[in-house]
């Protein structure tokens, strides 16, 4: 087990920069996923970390030592891929046991090991079959096992759970917490899922287009987005115009259209530094529908008119309009939705809007 | 019609084209062969009809045929190994190149838009007497006078090499093209260097490609007669030229029929050998 630390690190296809100047730090033990939308360079990072692409500039550090040089054998590492990448010729206990080989394990140890790392991913039964005869969630249960097996420094996740379908992705999300927590290997984790960040890290780190927009915990990039593109990516937010009239130690005050004078909290503003024009982010979950007429105490209101309903079970979703601004809400359904056409009123708590900077 | 009887019915439909092309130009020609290598070739030159076992006893007989047979088939042999040795790295190489491979799968095929005949005899030009590495060895002193290089069994299985080469090239790098090369990397990420990663993961994933352009290279090598006719001597005869030898220059289609007869029967077997004891069953079981 190790810390995982990179120092500045670029890389470039010919003329292409994947990954801009980017340092990290990943602490021992921590469950870090590097989240973002396809070509934000998440993968090439881990991919630099395995040691399947070398960094154009910069350094690698596993456990303090740089390993810009060592080939990916040597770097003991566990890599699970997207596609499994299961040697399909082999048995599942072939496949377990491959790492083993080329440690020096003997015989029966290695029998043991492939033994309880089956255990370990609740498969004890399945060492005779081809990895074929697999459910995808359990071949993937298997490519775990024969990265963890080798007791690696870092467990490296390429999209482990993207080709698995949704019930299964969410089964397997729980199963994989429950193993990092048991062995305690420090994992990074590549991802475009927001849902599976927000479930399993310790800290998230927000890519886009080569960059690192945010690191923090999961709580921290959803509540206190320090950019336009982290608001949007995690979850759907509602980015207004405003202006911020005030600052004092608890609030920043904003003058926001429609909906008048909102006071959100100072550290869900950190980034505003006077009076000016700011972003306001508001999530799509904590704008509330009402009836028009409602009264709902402590809270900044707007008219509105249903536009779209998109019903999906437990929650509806909802654009409306008012004026010229459409906005999106995502509300859990009590009793009936509203439809489309319907007059409602808008209302969200300040408490829970952050704002930006302007640009 | 029910709908499963439609669906029943489609595979039948759409082999028929097929089904017909072999049917009329294989099997019916080939039920003529079986028919003639039972007639007899009288000394007056008119074939006699009738059921008679004098062909296969002399086809099955003569020391002679036997050792082309044998001959033919070691030929046949090394051929398949040096095009197992040479295709295999290329085949490697065009699936791994990234941006290339349409290019260089194109040049692979590029041989087969000129003549299987015209290729052979260019062997001639480069080799013969007053060829160009004659010629070349002369002008830089190596050597004084033409060594003579052609028409022996090297120049006949260098031949048969440049004509069945992309077959097996083609059909190996088909199986690498098909290896997600992810298992490669996982298995270098497990501890395995990279020509570990090789002979572990890819070699065996690959064998059937493999398996399939040796018999491939092996069953065409066996079977052709215009390489050794070009590049061969008096002596590097192939059991297919004797066949040639019987039905075209002697006319004498019995035995030819018996002799091409005797061949297909040993290639078929060798076939059916090879799939069993290989175990290409086996592997594709392994593979899905």
């Amino acid at each position: 087990m190790s810390s995982v630390h990179l120092k500045n690190i670029v890389k470039r296809f010919g003329t292409f920069t994947a990954v801009h100047k980017t340092s990290l730090e990943i602490p021992e033990g921590a469950f870090v996923t590097l989240l973002g939308p396809s070509g934000c360079g998440k993968t090439t990072n881990l991919r630099m970390i395995a040691g399947l692409l070398d960094p154009t500039e910069g350094e690698i550090l596993i456990g303090g030592k740089r390993v810009n040089e060592v080939p990916i054998h040597k770097r003991n590492l566990g890599i699970v891929f997207q596609s499994y990448a299961l040697f399909p010729h082999k048995t599942v206990a072939e496949n377990v046991a491959f790492g083993l080989k080329y440690r020096d394990v003997s015989k029966t140890e290695i029998t043991e090991r492939v033994q309880s790392a089956l255990d370990l991913v609740q498969l004890p039964d399945v060492g005779a079959r081809y990895p074929k005869e697999l459910s995808g969630g359990q071949q993937q249960r298997i490519a775990l096992a024969r990265s963890i097996v080798i007791n690696p420094d870092v467990l490296l996740l390429d999209e482990p759970l993207s080709a698995l379908d949704a019930n299964l992705r969410e089964d397997m999300r729980v199963e994989l917490k429950r193993i990092q927590d048991q062995i305690g290997v420090t994992t990074v984790f590549v991802t475009h899922d927001q849902s599976e960040a927000l479930a399993l890290s310790d800290q998230i780190v927000v890519m886009s287009a080569g960059r690192v927009e945010q690191v923090g915990t999961p709580e921290e990039v959803y509540n206190k987005p320090t950019s336009e593109f982290v608001a949007n990516f995690l979850g759907a937010s509602n980015i207004l115009s405003a202006r911020c009239t005030g600052k004092t130690a608890e609030t920043v005050t904003l003058d926001v259209p429609l909906f008048g004078t909102v006071p959100v909290p100072a550290d869900k503003a950190a980034l505003i530094d006077g009076e000016g024009p700011v972003k306001l982010v508001l999530r799509a979950e904590k704008l509330l529908l009402t009836p028009r007429g409602t009264d709902i105490g402590d809270a900044n209101t707007a008219e509105a008119t249903v536009e779209t309903v998109d019903y999906q079970g437990q929650t509806v979703r909802y654009f409306v309009r008012s004026g010229d601004t459409q906005l999106q809400a995502i509300n859990m359904i009590d009793g009936h939705p509203f439809a489309e056409g319907d007059s409602v009123t808008l209302a969200f708590r300040p408490k829970d809007c952050a704002a930006l900077p302007e640009g | 019609m029910s709908v499963e009887a439609r669906e029943a019915r489609q595979p039948w439909i759409l082999l028929s084209p097929a089904l017909t092309a072999v049917g009329l130009l294989l099997f019916v020609p080939l039920m003529f062969i079986v028919v003639y290598s039972f007639w007899l070739r009288s000394a007056a030159g008119a074939d006699q009809v009738g059921f008679f076992l004098d062909n296969w006893q002399e086809a099955l007989s003569d020391a002679f045929y036997r050792d082309i047979l044998l001959n033919t088939l070691k030929i046949a042999g090394i051929t398949t190994i040096v095009c197992a040795l040479m295709g295999y790295p290329s085949a490697y190489f065009i699936a791994r190149s990234k941006g290339n491979k349409p290019v260089l799968l194109l040049l692979l095929m590029l041989p087969f838009w000129i003549s299987y005949i015209i290729r052979t005899m260019s062997w001639i030009n480069i080799l013969g007497v007053s060829g160009a590495l004659n010629s070349l060895l002369m002008t830089i002193g190596i050597i004084n006078e033409p060594i003579q290089m052609l028409y022996n069994e090297t120049t006949v299985i260098l031949g048969l090499v440049h004509f069945l080469l992309p077959f097996m090239i083609l059909n190996v790098f088909v199986s690498l093209d098909g290896i997600d090369t992810n298992l490669e990397s996982a298995a270098n990420s497990l501890g395995a260097t990279k020509w570990q990663s090789f002979l572990q993961v890819t070699l065996p994933l690959s064998l059937p490609g493999l398996a399939a352009g040796g018999l491939l290279c092996f069953v065409l090598g066996a079977g052709t007669y215009i390489t050794p006719m070009v590049l061969g001597g008096p002596r590097d005869a192939m059991f297919a030229n004797l066949v040639y030898e019987a039905i075209i220059t002697q006319l004498n289609w019995p035995l030819g029929s018996a002799l091409s007869l005797m061949l297909l029967v040993v290639l078929g077997a060798l076939v059916m050998l090879y799939n069993r004891y290989l175990g290409m069953a086996q592997l594709m079981k392994g593979l899905g």
